[in-house]
């Protein structure tokens, strides 16, 4: 038998006796920026294609909701800093190895531009807004122009938005769960998820609702295969990451990831979508909601099983 | 020059001197510690074997601290110390949960705080606070660059061990075993 025990009375707030530096706002910031990748990809994605009028609702209408998950998101993450006045140091360093500060950079070249996109957009939801002044209308009307070049760069940046929020956690070798690369593609399907739930709940067209469907199909397919690749992987690698998996696989956190993300979050709202695209009455909240649901208990439960798991001494 | 610190575990006795010389030398805030005592208890009785090991930040030459933290507030000092800036670190705790030793804290003042290796002193050319309380003097402070410092010597006549080497962090911390 081996008993580890700290004898000076160590108890750092925060720190022992498990670490719980990070509370509900990463968890809720991470659901917002992946919702908000979802929407702006998916915008982008068939503005480039030309087929805007085929699905408005996923152009011009859902994107809206990108500026304000992103200025939520944004307040949530400036209330998790512990030396707030000091946050402006983000914008004074660009550093290549922090996944922290890549994220930094993108928030502050995706939210301008989601508010730029909605800009172009506003006459879709409020049919007689008028700019006022003519600056503004003439630097739209470029932008309206550049519309395409704005859609690669929107479709990039919203496609590292949905990767970073991942990167952030597998970057830190010391909490071993979090420590595999497959969380960058994970929350990006389930961003991406998110964001065609969105799509299906705002839009009113037939068609658009269908290929919607059929995509979020798709995506929890990709999720559901990257968790079971994800488990895979630690249960082939070293001891604390087998102790790792064993959070989910007995240990405490199994109940809430099984049911309320793998279960509820994705099995049930694909098996509601099957039957309504096979032409069954299913009232579209129900889906949207549990995916959207899943998607946020994804965030909460990694980030805190996270920093449950530690490397043995 | 490359700081580094070995610790005596045959020697060590688990005072906690160490602890509270660092918090009075370094004004550490009630209730928070940058140096703390392990006990390991290994076996079963009669047959027990025990460790005492007194820790810190293990100033590692790879750190995942000054790798992830944005901003550039952690960073390499002299000798490879780690040392945080406090008006320049946000207090966005990615250092401390990439840190396996779980070393730093977040200071009532909001920046994050840790050990120095009391560089204000070794740079007067005294030795670090916990070493120079320590009672059976089981801590050795030293340049390894340097083969006739004290820590250089004695990491060549004992067995040692550092901490989590699998990590990859190359640890400053040896433990004499």
């Amino acid at each position: 038998m081996r008993e580890e025990i700290i004898v000076s009375g160590r108890n750092n707030p925060l720190i022992d006796p498990q670490l719980h530096i990070w509370h509900w706002e990463i968890p809720l910031y991470l659901f917002l920026g992946g919702l908000a990748a979802g929407v702006l990809f998916f915008a982008a994605l068939y503005t480039i294609r030309g087929r805007e009028n085929d699905y408005r609702t996923a152009v011009k209408i859902a994107p809206f909701i990108a500026p304000i998950a992103l200025t939520v998101g944004l307040i949530a993450l400036f209330l998790d800093l512990h030396h707030k006045l000091y946050f402006w140091r983000l914008y004074t360093t660009i550093k290549l190895e922090s996944p922290m500060s890549w994220g930094a950079w993108t928030l502050m070249l995706v939210t301008p531009l989601s508010m730029l996109w909605c800009a172009l957009h506003i006459k879709e939801l409020f049919p007689k807004w008028d700019w006022k002044f003519d600056i503004i209308k003439d630097v739209l009307a470029f932008f309206e122009k550049q519309k395409i070049v704005l859609a690669w760069i929107m479709l990039i940046s919203s496609a590292i938005l949905g990767i970073y929020t991942g990167i952030l956690f597998s970057a830190f070798n010391a909490r071993p769960l979090w420590n595999t690369s497959i969380l960058g593609p994970l929350f990006l399907a389930s961003g991406l998820s998110a964001g065609s739930a969105i799509t299906i709940w705002l839009s009113k067209n037939h068609d658009e609702r269908k290929r919607f469907a059929q995509l979020d199909l798709m995506i929890i397919g990709v999720e559901l295969f990257l968790i079971v690749h994800m488990f895979m992987g630690f249960l082939a690698s070293s001891q604390v990451q087998i102790e790792a998996a064993n959070l989910f696989l007995g240990g405490p956190y199994t109940a809430p990831f099984w049911i309320f993300v793998v279960i509820l979050g994705m099995i049930v709202p694909a098996i509601l979508e099957i039957l309504e695209l096979r032409k069954f009455k299913i009232p579209v909240v129900i889906p949207v909601v549990l995916v959207l649901f899943g998607s946020l208990m994804l965030r909460f439960i990694i980030a805190y099983a996270g920093q449950a798991s530690r490397w043995l001494y | 020059m490359r700081y580094a610190m070995a610790i005596d575990t045959k020697k060590c006795v688990g005072c906690s001197d160490c602890v509270v010389a660092c918090q009075t030398e370094n004004d550490v805030p009630i209730g928070y510690c940058r140096d703390w005592v392990v006990e390991v208890m290994d076996g079963t009785y009669p047959q027990l074997e025990m460790e005492i090991r007194s820790e810190r930040c293990n100033h590692c030459e790879n750190s995942p601290c000054v790798r992830c933290c944005p901003t550039g507030a952690s960073h390499y000092g002299e000798g490879g110390i780690v040392l945080v800036t406090e008006n320049k670190c946000i207090g966005c705790s990615a250092c401390i949960t990439s840190c396996p030793y779980d070393a730093r804290f977040v200071h009532p003042k909001g920046y994050v705080d840790k050990c120095t290796f009391c560089l204000h002193r070794v740079k007067k050319g005294l030795q670090p606070a916990c070493v120079a309380v320590c009672p059976t003097k089981c801590m050795y402070f030293g340049d390894l660059d340097d083969p006739r410092s004290e820590v250089s010597m004695v990491l060549k006549k004992r067995k040692w061990k550092t901490l989590i080497p699998e990590a990859g962090t190359k640890p400053h911390l040896y433990f004499l075993i």
